[in-house]
């Protein structure tokens, strides 16, 4: 998994019909540090995580589990909203 | 898989069911002499790892078959803490 912020939301009319009701966000891949690491990505959405929140992704088919029996056609997921992470060399805190 | 070393934790109240009681550790991805090669991950962790050891992280599908995350939506996960590395060169 990896680290990101939610920097945008993505709609979406016509779509693979595994992907109805499924919510699109733009997710900014971080480092510890909060810096950019690498592009921006779309991932989709089980948790209800917004615009701004700091989350983690799970990458692969493993993005399409959170909506088992549907089988949506995605290769990046949000799974966890991250309240905080704490780093051995000093703390990172959110607010 | 990769060797990386443990250089945080990770809290997160809102997360998939799947992952409820499992430990969510930052790894930073390490070439064999230790030297840190940059990579950033998210690791489940699944041998009770600490901060600063050293591990074997398992990524993509295969995390899954780590013990305890059948079916769980996860992409790396630490199945070894490393005792030791020898180099032959």
């Amino acid at each position: 998994m990896q680290l990101a912020r939610v920097v945008g939301d993505v709609v979406v009319t016509r779509k693979d019909e595994n992907l109805a009701g499924i919510t699109l966000l733009i997710v900014q891949p971080l480092t510890p540090d909060r810096q950019p690491a690498g592009r921006p990505i779309i991932a989709v959405d089980s948790m209800g995580a917004g615009v701004g929140e700091e989350v983690f992704f799970v990458r692969g088919k493993e993005a399409s589990f959170p909506f088992y029996p549907a089988l949506p056609p995605v290769d990046a997921g949000i799974v966890g909203i991250v309240d905080h992470w704490d780093l051995a060399d000093r703390a990172a805190r959110i607010g | 898989m990769l060797l990386a070393k443990i250089v945080g934790t990770v809290v997160a109240t809102r997360k998939d069911p799947r992952l409820v009681s499992n430990k969510l550790m930052v790894v930073r991805s390490v070439d064999p002499r230790g030297k840190a090669e940059g990579n950033y991950l998210v690791a489940i962790d699944t041998v009770d790892a600490g901060v600063g050891e050293t591990v074997l992280v398992v990524s993509g599908s295969s995390a899954r078959m780590a013990s305890g995350l059948k079916d769980c939506p996860v992409d790396a996960a630490i199945v070894g803490i490393i005792d030791e590395i020898e180099m032959n060169e």
